[in-house]
């Protein structure tokens, strides 16, 4: 049973996507960390890679933690869009296993897509095997990364892979690369079923968003 | 940490200039003095001073007390002592009362050696940008050269700002609390009714009241029952007051409901304390503070030439200075790439919050102050 309902809890458990999102970054780029949680993956950053990174997180608890770990960080709710950063401000905007807590979902993506040369969203890719048979078993999914019950999920917009490539095409985004992970392991075979964590990185095909 | 929360018994102390300073409107003041506190040691590398800069009707009795018997300790004595968020076992702390103040520095109200009579009317219309000029001379006299962090709230924050404008290579980090780039029409329209209020006051003199023997007390006291109104959220009051009587209807004018009761003796206690001539002086430099002007209303560019490392903070229910206007400076220090951090405190009490010993505030003051790196020099 999950004790905590912090949609970014999940990142202290699942420290995988963080070593693919540092390769896809630029030594001592400008990176914005949305829904950073307690600054962790900027933390793990500023040690190797010498990022000018910032953090957006809603939760008072996170925003304390950045500030106590020196942690660039900047309140706000995402769900509100990214008003406060100019278009093509950052190098690069990350969305870490957050994007299926978003509302506005499309309103987001569009917004770091805006905002960053480059985008990065990481989400649990819920045609994942074991997502899958517990559904044929009559059951929601539950997983460690996806640890919550139905009626206590921040999860409203789980997608697929399939779901996620479609949504781009839809979206004039371009897929600069993919990675799908299962338990630190890159998937390449089926991986919209055998993937547990989908890992994009992503530009706007429209010239002068 | 230690367990005496308190800084303890202090004093003010004066220290005059002989060098004249020339102000933003054109005028000099040949020589002038401030009066300020510290609180804590000042290290052998100097590198562990903090400047508290004032609000309207602040001054530089920021902690402590002058003697066991004061009723109350200074007016942010529950951020600043042994412990505290601004812990002075480590910090070096200086509080000044600001040019054109009535608590000791040269004002409307003390002597113009010219003339061997009060200032009055013809103290200068004093700025922001002033503040920081003469700040930046008492810390030459104190043989400090660039302070750990400016802290301020309100138009304490504007000078917090301005320090970073004017002297980058100065400050290390900028606390820039409730405060805003620049007064909103509404915002300069409440220090206009209040202006009013005091300079159609008859027993104001055109500003000469002292030669008079009068004080413009009706004016003070509406300026500051407004003041009050727009520093309070429209729940705390509801909360504090409500509809409640003191006693029944009596379809009068008197005092009935307790909200009149409170901002009468509001309005009342400031009357007999504050000086008039500074108040109106305060406001203005309020309304003048806007360090875009000069860039073209650019507030990224008007930062541009900052280096310090940025705390700002705001509260959701202050209307006065509200988070809206935070988010301007701080998008305009992302703009620039400098290292900031943004907290919207969740806060009942409106402007007022700032001065309040908030859990999660004071959590962040103290985390964010505590990571402020003084050198290998930190006093223990």
């Amino acid at each position: 049973m999950p004790n905590s309902v912090s949609i970014t809890n999940n990142v202290t458990e699942f420290r995988q996507d963080f070593a693919i999102i540092a390769n896809w970054l630029k030594f001592g780029c400008k990176l914005l960390d949305l829904g950073c949680g307690n600054g962790e993956l900027l933390q793990f950053l500023r040690g190797s890679l010498e990022v000018k990174g910032y953090g957006v997180e809603k939760d008072d608890a996170n925003v304390l933690a950045c500030i106590k770990n020196n942690i660039n960080v900047i309140q706000m709710d995402l769900e509100d869009g990214l008003s406060g950063f100019e278009n093509q401000s950052f190098d690069t905007v990350v969305l870490s296993q957050t994007l299926q807590a978003m509302h506005n979902t499309e309103k987001i993506v569009l917004e770091m897509l805006r905002v960053g040369k480059e985008v990065i969203v990481t989400f649990p890719n819920f045609g994942y095997w074991r997502n899958r048979w517990q559904i044929t078993a009559g059951r929601m999914p539950v997983s460690k990364i996806l640890p919550y019950q139905w009626y206590d999920t921040p999860n409203v917009h789980l997608c697929t892979i399939n779901d996620f490539d479609e949504f781009c095409r839809n979206h004039q985004i371009e897929i600069i690369q993919r990675k799908v992970i299962t338990d630190s392991k890159e998937i390449h075979w089926m991986p919209n079923i055998l993937g547990n964590l989908a890992i994009y990185r992503l530009k706007s095909r429209q010239l002068g968003v | 940490m230690q367990e005496n929360y308190s800084i303890g018994i202090v004093a003010p102390q004066t220290a005059h200039f002989d060098t004249p300073l020339t102000l933003k409107c054109g005028r000099v003041l040949p020589q002038f003095d401030l009066v300020f506190e510290t609180y804590g040691t000042l290290n052998a590398s100097k590198s562990n001073a903090v400047l508290i800069c004032h609000a309207l009707s602040g001054n530089h009795h920021v902690a402590g007390k002058y003697s066991e018997n004061d009723k109350y300790p200074g007016w942010w004595d529950n951020l600043i002592g042994p412990g505290k968020p601004l812990d002075t076992n480590k910090f070096f702390v200086i509080g000044l009362n600001n040019l054109g103040g009535c608590h000791g520095s040269s004002g409307p109200k003390s002597i113009n050696p010219d003339t061997n009579k009060p200032w009055g009317a013809d103290f200068p219309i004093v700025t922001v940008e002033d503040w920081v000029n003469s700040q930046a001379l008492l810390l030459d006299a104190l043989g400090i050269k660039k302070l750990a962090a400016v802290v301020g709230g309100s138009l304490g924050g504007m000078q917090a700002l301005e320090w970073t404008i004017a002297y980058p290579d100065r400050v290390d980090h900028a606390l820039v609390i409730a405060s805003a780039p620049n007064l909103t029409a509404q915002n300069m329209a409440f220090n206009e009714v209040a202006r009013q209020a005091i300079i159609t006051d008859p027993e104001f003199h055109e500003g000469n009241y002292y030669e008079h023997q009068v004080v413009p007390r009706r004016g003070l006291r509406i300026a500051r029952m407004l003041g009050h109104i727009t520093y309070l959220s429209d729940d705390v009051m509801g909360e504090k007051f409500g509809r409640k009587l003191r006693d029944q209807i009596n379809y009068s004018f008197d005092v009935e409901f307790e909200m009149e009761s409170y901002l009468r003796y509001q309005g009342d206690k400031f009357a007999g304390e504050f000086d008039a001539n500074t108040y109106i002086r305060m406001t203005r430099a309020l309304d003048y503070y806007d360090p875009a002007l000069q860039h073209g209303g650019d507030l990224t560019q008007a930062l541009s030439g900052t280096k310090a490392q940025f705390l700002v903070l705001s509260f959701t229910s202050d209307w006065r200075f509200s988070p809206a206007r935070s988010r301007e400076i701080v998008k305009a220090l992302l703009d620039n790439e400098r290292t900031v951090s943004y907290a919207e405190i969740t806060a009942a009490h409106g402007h007022d919050a700032f001065l309040m010993p908030d859990k999660h505030y004071h959590a962040i003051l103290r985390s964010y102050i505590s990571n402020i790196d003084i050198g290998d020099n930190h006093a223990k």
